[in-house]
Parts: C-alpha cells; structure tokens; sequence
C-alpha cells in the first residue's frame, strides 16, 4: 500500500465523517470539502416534514383560472425523470389533467355548472387509506407508510400489473419499454426506472424527507395545490376543508382516497 | 416410462420436429420482447393484461376440467372412464405447464418472480393462485406417473395414490375458483366484479375442457389403436352439454343484470362486447360467432340422435370449443379494460410477435401432451412402440 492511498483513504473518511455530523467537528463548511449539491440531503440538514395523514386538496376554480398551465406537471415529470413518449401506447404520467366528465366518471350530470363541466381536473394517485393497488401485489413492492403514502420498490417490482387492474383510478403507468431514452434532461438525484416495472406519484416522499414540499405544490403559483396533515387540525388543508365544498374520485367502493377537489 | 417417447414412426417425430420449430420461432420472438419490453405487444396503459393473461385463464379451466374424468372414475367407480381418465389428467398437466409459461411471458421483469416466493403476500389473490395451481401441478405429476408406472407393471395403483386423487378433485375446483377471484374481488373493474364469475368459469371449463378431451380421444382412435369404446365418449358428452347448458345460462344471466339494471359501469362492457363502445367494435364480430357457435353446439347437443352419432358429437366439440375459447380467451380479458375506470375506451389488439409467442406455448402444451400421451399408449401397446 502506498502513501498516497493511506492518505487518500484518511481524507476521505473524515471527509465522510464532517458530512454526517454537519459542519462542526473540523471547524470547517462541509461545502468547502464536499462538492455542493452533491450531497443535498445531508448538506440541507433541514428537519423531515411529518404527517399523521398526508392529503392533498386541489381548487379546481383556481387551477382553472390559469387555463393552459402545466406547471406542476412540468415540475413533477422533470424532477422523477418521467419520460415523453410519442406514441400514446406508451404514455407514462404522473401527474395530469382529465376532463371533469372522466375525472368524476361516477358525476353524471350533464347540466352541471358549466364551468365545472369544462373543467379538467388535475389528476394523481389518491394515496388512499384502504389501496386497492397495495393488496392485490404479489410481492409488496407497493405499500402504504404510516403517514398514508402510497409507496413503490421500483426494484422488488415484477412487473406483473395487478395493481393496474386493481386501481380505480387509473393513476398507475407501466414501462412498455425501456424509459432512459426519452427522458429530457434526466435529473442525476432521482432514479431512472427501466422497462417492465410499474411507477406513479409518491406525494414526492424523496423532497418531504428533505423538509420540501411536493414539487407540483411549490410549482403552482396561485396556490391551487394545498398540502398538509389531515390529522392536524390547524393544518391548511384541514381549514380549506372546513370552509369549503370539496368531492372525491369514486367515494363508493370505499378506498378512501386522500386527494379532495374543492369546487365551490 | 418417459423411454417410450423416444420412439415412434416418421409421423410422429414429423410432428415432433414440427412443435420444436414452432416452440424454438416462439422463443425467437420472446427474445425480441424481452430485449424491448412489453410495450412489443398490443397493451397500453388502459388495457394492461390481454391475449397472455387470457390464455392462461383460459387454461387454467382446460386443467380444472380433468376433474369431470377424474371425479366419475374414481369417486364414483365409474369403470368406463378407466382408459381417458389418465389422458385428462395428462391435458390437466400440460394445462398448468401453459399456464405458467404465460404468466411468465406476461411478466416485465421476468426473472424477478422469485420476489414472488421472497416476499410472500397472503394478500394477494395472485400469491393463492400460485399455491393453487402449483399444487394442482405437483398433484397431477404424481398421480400420473404412479398410475402410468402401475399400468406398466400390469398391478393395480398403489394404495397411498387414492387419497392423493381424491385431494386433487376439490383442488381443481379450487384453481379456477381462485383464479376467478383474481378479477371478481377488484372493485375497479366492474366487469369482473361478479359473484358468478366463478361459477361462470367452472361451467365453461367443464365444457370446454372435456370438449378438447374429447377431440384428442376421436384423433387418438383414429391413428392408434386406442380406442376406449363407446360409453366413455357418450357420457364425456353428455357432461359436455350439461356444462355447456350451465355456461350459456350464466351468461345470459349476466347479460339480463347488466341490461335490465341499465347502470352504464356494468353496461358499457356488454355494449363492448356485443355491439361496440364509442365507435370500437374490435370485438364484436368475435363475440356474435361466439355465441352462434354456442347456438349451434347446444342444438346439436340437446338432440340425442345427433348427440349420440360420434361425427355430429366431434363437431359440436369443436364447436363449444371455439366459442368458449372466444368467450374467456379472448372477451372475458380485455373486455375488463374497455372502457377504462373514467370511461376511456382504448384499442387493444395483439400484435404479429405476441401472436407468435402465444402459439409458441400452445406449442410447448402440445409437445407435453404428446409425449406423454405417447408414453402413456405405448406401455398399453396401444401404439406402435
């Protein structure tokens, strides 16, 4: 063994060690050793957001106000490395605007207030508390945390598609193929998925275990997209609940999803 | 035992050779698809199982009906079953071999199943299946082998093979009843979500599982020199047109709820079916031969002087056949999709490659059946060894 290796071996072991306990024990910035950005997580050291109960709350009356707007979809589908097909066949979302009639299939009323009707309603996984999706996988590679989110193993998945045919809501996407080649600008601190395992929205658990909102909610400038603790009942979302109308996709078969829509 | 598939005529090893190609082409294509992914076949993102899920739901009915021999034979000393009971125990087993070979083609990361047996999830409906239908595998292999090895020896099956036999009745019920609940207990896909799609299964099952049976029988009398006499093949075909009868009414009585209930998330798939949704009629066509042929297979059926001339009888399994392999293995699949749970209605057809792989593990299903088949007639000398 050389010198150069001892030493190399020692830099980066205390290197590693001022980057798990901050930035104190050397008197030094972890930055100054550690490139930045390369270690967001640690280097962040902002505290976890917690919930008892994630949910989300849609206003449609003021998604809509915006029209064309896609920018929460565009923020999502960048930062998890969704990529863009060509081909519908393909098509992997998750995160993305129905019309109201399809959204709220079960909603038939044709004289509905019009501007509902010509509504398109954001759509993603309802993080519900009874998943249909986590009950029939073979294997719990999706599951439910304790806080209510519905998470993924893109790694123990075999790609088997019950959750599909279990999801009332159509909010899961598989990989017909191999996903790498079409992602635009691929994020290098989100994974990339490869063909033959199925993917959706994780309320953006990767961003709240770093003190972050879900990015579709910082994306939205009007305030559209309210997040927060069910459980909490000073929370935003529970006030917005409290003194609003609000529905949820197919509330009959029981899987008590967690994203509401305020329509009034 | 398995020895005696090692020789035979010109024809034989001509059609040996011949499902070797077919199975080696298949498995060129399944090459392509796992080199591309899934996305080779016609699902998409709304209709995500289709041909390889309804083969093998399909399938798993052709396994469960060996119990309509096995039953009569064995429970009720039916002794003129004694020469085909050991061939629908045989197609039972080259069932199951499809079976799985079609999961595993379904699959995006095939060679992940083992997950399956890793982590495993009482939960799901797919972890019971597996259970069910290995068992009923491992099952038929033992009593198969056992009662081939005794007819060799010329003595009466072993004593300890009895229970083992009865065990595998309830437990053919219980794949198919199984295998229903992978799509009756899904509250999103209200196709699916009814009480009598078990029920439903059975009776088609045991129509047309007996019915292809039935058909390997009349081909084996022709070209060998079995031949299990008359009695068999009447009564196979009387329980034919029993389950048959049994299937259409379920069918009907499905079609009555939907219609006259009129609640379009029920509605929609039968319009689907039988007259097309938002201008898709992919199926139609398929759906109105299949219940001709259902039609036509009754009427032959019900009529015992055509049921009881063996020609009319050959035609009217081929005829049950068809419709009930248009019904589940082609209706029953993707008509669970379409429309989608927001009453989206996406195309779905298989392509030329999953085609092509599809009948590559028809092929390994025959391959199975012929070999032991083989086996099986050559220790009677009822075929030329």
């Amino acid at each position: 063994m050389t010198i150069d290796k001892r030493k190399f071996i020692k830099t980066a072991g205390l290197a590693s060690l001022a980057g798990l306990a901050g930035k104190n024990i050397l008197g030094q910035d972890v930055s100054e050793v550690i490139e930045p950005g390369s270690f967001d997580r640690l280097s962040g050291l902002q505290s976890p957001l917690k919930a008892e109960r994630w949910a989300m709350a849609v206003d449609i009356k003021k998604c809509q106000k915006q029209h064309d707007c896609t920018k929460c979809i565009d923020a999502c589908h960048h930062l998890h490395n969704v990529p863009e097909f060509d081909n519908p066949k393909d098509e992997i979302k998750w995160i993305w605007k129905e019309p109201f009639e399809h959204a709220f299939h079960e909603q038939e009323n044709k004289f509905q207030k019009t501007d509902l009707i010509h509504s398109t309603p954001l759509l993603f996984c309802n993080h519900c508390d009874n998943p249909p999706c986590v009950s029939v996988c073979p294997t719990r590679a999706t599951w439910k945390r304790e806080d209510g989110i519905v998470m993924m193993d893109w790694h123990r998945c075999i790609g088997c598609r019950y959750c599909m045919a279990g999801c009332p809501y159509g909010s899961r996407s598989f990989n017909w193929r191999d996903p790498r080649p079409f992602i635009k600008d691929q994020q290098q601190d989100f994974p990339t998925r490869m063909r033959g395992v199925v993917e959706k929205c994780t309320f953006c658990d990767e961003r709240l275990a770093m003190g972050l909102l879900p990015a579709c909610v910082e994306a939205c400038d009007v305030g559209a997209l309210v997040f927060g603790d069910l459980e909490d009942a000073e929370s935003d979302i529970r006030k917005l609940l409290n003194d609003n109308f609000s529905i949820r996709r197919k509330p009959g078969l029981g899987t008590q999803p967690e994203v509401y829509y305020i329509i009034s | 035992m398995i020895e005696k598939a090692l020789r035979g005529n010109s024809k034989y090893w001509g059609w040996i050779a011949f499902l070797f190609i077919v199975i080696f082409v298949g498995f060129l294509f399944y090459l392509r698809q796992f080199g591309y992914g899934l996305g080779i076949t016609g699902l998409n993102r709304d209709v995500t199982w289709g041909l390889y899920i309804a083969q093998f739901t399909f399938l798993v009915g052709v396994a469960a009906s060996a119990v309509m021999v096995v039953l009569p034979y064995y429970l009720h000393n039916f002794k003129a079953f004694g020469k085909i009971t050991i061939l629908g125990e045989i197609l039972a087993i080259a069932s199951v071999v499809m079976c799985g070979t079609f999961i595993f083609v379904d699959m995006g990361q095939p060679l992940r199943i083992p997950n399956v047996f890793i982590f495993p999830s009482p939960n799901s409906l797919m972890f019971w299946d597996t259970i069910a239908l290995g068992g009923y595998l491992v099952l038929n292999v033992i009593i198969s082998i056992n009662v081939i090895a005794s007819e060799k020896k010329g003595t009466p099956p072993p004593g300890w093979i009895k229970p083992i036999i009865l065990l595998s009745i309830p437990w053919a019920i219980s794949i198919h009843t199984v295998t229903a609940f992978l799509y009756s207990g899904l509250a999103a896909r209200p196709f699916w979500m009814t009480a009598i799609l078990a029920p439903r299964f059975l009776a088609s099952a045991f129509s047309g599982g007996p019915a292809l049976l039935l058909l390997l029988v009349f081909f084996l009398r022709k070209f060998t020199r079995f031949d299990p006499g008359r009695e068999p093949i009447q009564k196979l075909g009387l329980i034919i047109t029993y389950a048959m009868s049994l299937n259409v009414f379920f069918v009907l009585m499905e079609i009555f709820t939907a219609f006259y209930s009129g609640i379009p998330e029920h509605l929609d798939h039968f319009k689907f079916l039988y007259v097309g949704l938002h201008g898709n009629t992919t199926l139609v066509p398929w759906m109105w031969v299949s219940s001709i042929l259902a039609v036509i297979s009754l009427a032959l059926l019900y009529i015992p002087k055509a049921r009881n001339n063996e020609a009319v009888l050959g035609f009217a399994c081929v005829t049950v056949f068809l419709s009930i392999w248009i019904e589940k293995g082609l209706g029953m699949v993707i008509t669970g999709f379409v429309p989608n749970p927001l009453g989206e209605v996406t195309r779905y057809w298989p392509t030329f490659t999953e085609t092509i792989i599809t009948i590559g593990v028809y092929a390994v299903g025959a391959l199975v059946v012929t070999i032991f088949y083989k086996a099986t007639l050559s220790i009677r000398g009822e075929v030329s060894a």
